[in-house]
């Protein structure tokens, strides 16, 4: 289905990476956010509360992240499509409720947008830092999607791509911006409503009584109902079973957990999404994400100049990880090279893909500011020797 | 009365509609009080005349928590302390919904004690009911923000030396509409209180004090479930009305109990509403007054 038009602020605009992403956001369907202010993501927020009131939507600030992490998964079962923005620190206080969406299967979207750390660390400069937090970071086993935009006019298109996919998969989206994306500002446009298609959700036509909250078919996406409606539904934290109650014993965990990774390792190569450019017969391939692809795509264009056989493969989805298209890379590449705003994180999915067939170089930065692309050239030159 | 006669009487307990009988047996032990204030609990909705399509609850985590699995109503069971703000969420999304909160002390005081402040700040238009049995129950019996001076738990292996929350009080001054307290010797008065809060708009405490007999008791030596009743009904002296900041509680001590706040103030929402009602004039549509159509 398309867009509700009354969300969409077609035109062209020049507004910041923060302020694209509420559009998305809005643009998607999200008709509840609930946040708590955070450098450098809070003019996403700061957006929203001032566009809402006239769409029909609800911004809420809460009391920290921890409650709107949850608040916003209160809302999703009254039907919302709902999202919370933050930052590092943020981040950290919100695990304990991407768990609860993960195992209750609670479409949502979290906006990391990312700033130097540990603890407190650098609120204003970039870092990509938080990647292995999304994919780890909440306790148990589950499987995260996650984007990387690297412009603000992707902080609006991805966004509606996020929200679609949090309902597909009903899934907790991460969608991973850094301070240089949220506050650059270029021109963005918006389309008409009609040319964004939006992901309803998965309603169940079931009647109450026959519906089961966690009975899947072979999709292994389970169809929501919503409080209010009549189905009186239990949802519980707890390992539970087809119907939503608890059952705390080996089998049901077995069953809930393997499809709960299931649903999204199983539909890897559905949701790789890359841009490749110059990638097949490279002797070296530039692997990137997010603010770091724009400057590595510098780097790729000197190194080409200088004669090398670079390749450039930018990850908009970054979980679940590509391995496939890496692995299959690494049949003809002879080097990796993987530069990112912290100090070696995907570079060790790269590693686990490339599994010894090429040589792969980290190229870390702490994070505050972003690479020099002469920094990535010269390890381009380095892995093409 | 003849045998023939009794069985020709309805035997269902009057409690079974509304709980998930294919969940039954529950965990609570023998003397336990939380069944009693879901008994309560049921007689309120009975009296209320609610569409019980409509009520929804919310637990956190501990032995209260698990009463939202019991109901036979849209239940769910979050986090450990996130129960109101995941009933803030859920409110708001759908303000049609009657939201209630049901927990333990610890729970909505410790370890959630943020979230219950800001609801009550805000007045959310949500029912908590706080089931105080002094201790964490489920993890064996550790000292709560509730256990009195004195009282021995496993953290507080020598008596409790840390002054204890006097809930009717926090939520008195956080901004709460409707502040009571019962025990569960006093059920009429306590499911009188769950139909008031049920009907009252705005953010409601009901404190409910609950006997945990395998713990709290044992350990403090206070016998069983029983012989807490007995204290409830010896020591619990009712003023209505009375001045929150009077009502702490002490080691079997006196219990003050009754109907303590019952105020009106605007919601969050009502307030939001007619604040940008005010603001934008007819360009805004009222949020949540044609919930249901979209």
């Amino acid at each position: 289905m398309h867009a509700d038009p009354k969300g969409v602020l077609t035109g062209i605009h020049f507004i910041d990476g923060d302020h694209a992403a509420c559009e998305g956001a809005i643009a998607a369907g999200c008709r509840f956010v609930a946040g708590y202010p955070i450098t450098p993501s809070t003019e996403v927020v700061e957006r929203f509360a001032a566009r809402i009131p006239l769409v029909g939507g609800m911004f809420i600030q809460m009391e920290d992240e921890i409650a709107s992490s949850i608040a916003i998964q209160g809302a999703a079962w009254a039907g919302k499509k709902v999202m919370t923005v933050t930052s590092g620190p943020g981040l950290s206080l919100m695990m304990e409720h991407i768990g609860l969406a993960a195992i209750t299967e609670v479409p949502c979207v979290f906006v990391d947008v990312q700033r130097g750390g540990p603890s407190t660390g650098l609120p204003t400069l970039p870092a990509q830092a938080d990647m292995m937090q999304v994919k780890w970071g909440s306790h148990g086993d589950y499987e995260p999607i996650a984007l990387s935009p690297n412009s603000p006019q992707e902080c609006f298109d991805l966004m509606i791509k996020a929200f679609n996919l949090a309902e597909s998969y009903r899934v907790p989206v991460f969608f991973m911006m850094d301070e240089v994306v949220g506050h650059m500002t270029e021109r963005v446009v918006i389309p008409e409503a009609s040319e964004i298609d939006v992901v309803e959700r998965k309603w169940t036509a079931k009647k109450p009584g026959e519906y089961r909250p966690y009975e899947t078919d072979g999709s292994m996406v389970p169809e929501m109902v919503k409080a209010g409606d009549g189905y009186r539904i239990h949802i519980t934290g707890l390992t539970h079973d087809d119907r939503g109650y608890p059952a705390m014993n080996p089998q049901a965990q077995d069953k809930l957990v393997k499809r709960l990774v299931n649903k999204i390792r199983d539909n890897r190569d559905k949701l790789v999404d890359v841009r490749a450019d110059g990638v097949e017969g490279a002797d070296v391939v530039v692997v990137s994400f997010g603010i770091t692809s724009r400057v590595a795509a510098a780097a790729v264009e000197a190194a080409r100049r200088k004669g090398v056989k670079v390749g450039h493969l930018r990850l908009i989805i970054s979980w679940p990880f590509p391995a496939k298209v890496i692995r299959d890379l690494a049949l003809t590449a002879k080097a990796f090279v993987v530069p990112e705003l912290n100090m070696g994180q995907m570079v060790l999915e790269v590693e686990r893909a490339v599994a010894g067939k090429a040589a792969v170089i980290s190229v870390p930065h702490a994070g505050g500011t972003v690479h020099e692309p002469s920094t990535i050239l010269e390890k381009i030159m380095e892995a093409a020797q | 009365m003849t045998e023939t006669e009794v069985c020709d009487v309805e035997l269902e307990n009057p409690v079974m509609p509304y709980l998930r009988q294919e969940r039954l047996p529950h965990i609570w032990c023998p003397g336990c009080g939380i069944g009693t204030t879901v008994n309560c609990f049921t007689r309120a909705l009975t009296d209320s005349g609610m569409d019980l399509d409509k009520v929804a609850i919310v637990s956190g985590i501990g032995c209260t928590g698990r009463v939202a699995g019991y109901m036979n109503l849209d239940s769910f069971h979050t986090t450990h302390g996130r129960a109101i703000p995941f009933a803030t969420g859920l409110k708001l999304a759908n303000p049609d919904l009657k939201v209630v909160v049901y927990s333990g002390d610890g729970d909505l005081s410790a370890i959630g004690g943020n979230h219950l402040v800001h609801a009550a700040r805000r007045n959310m238009d949500l029912m908590i009911v706080c089931v105080n049995n002094f201790t964490y129950g489920m993890t064996g019996g550790q000292v709560a923000p509730t256990t009195p001076l004195g009282a021995t738990q496993t953290t507080m292996p020598y008596g409790n030396f840390e002054n204890p929350f006097n809930l009717p009080f926090l939520a008195d001054a956080c901004g709460a509409v409707y502040v009571a307290r019962w025990t569960v010797y006093h059920v009429k008065q306590l499911a009188k209180a769950m139909l008031e809060g049920l009907r009252k708009k705005g953010f409601v405490f009901i404190e409910a004090m609950a006997p945990c007999p395998t713990l709290y008791s044992r350990r403090n030596r206070l016998g069983d479930g029983v012989d807490q009743l007995k204290y409830y009904k010896e020591k619990s002296k009712v003023v209505n009305g009375a001045d929150t900041k009077d009502v702490g509680l002490t080691f079997q001590g006196e219990i003050t109990v009754g109907k303590f706040v019952d105020r009106d103030r605007p919601t969050w929402l009502d307030a939001m509403n007619e604040h940008y009602t005010q603001h934008f004039g007819e360009k805004y549509v009222p949020y949540g007054v044609s919930h249901g159509q979209d």
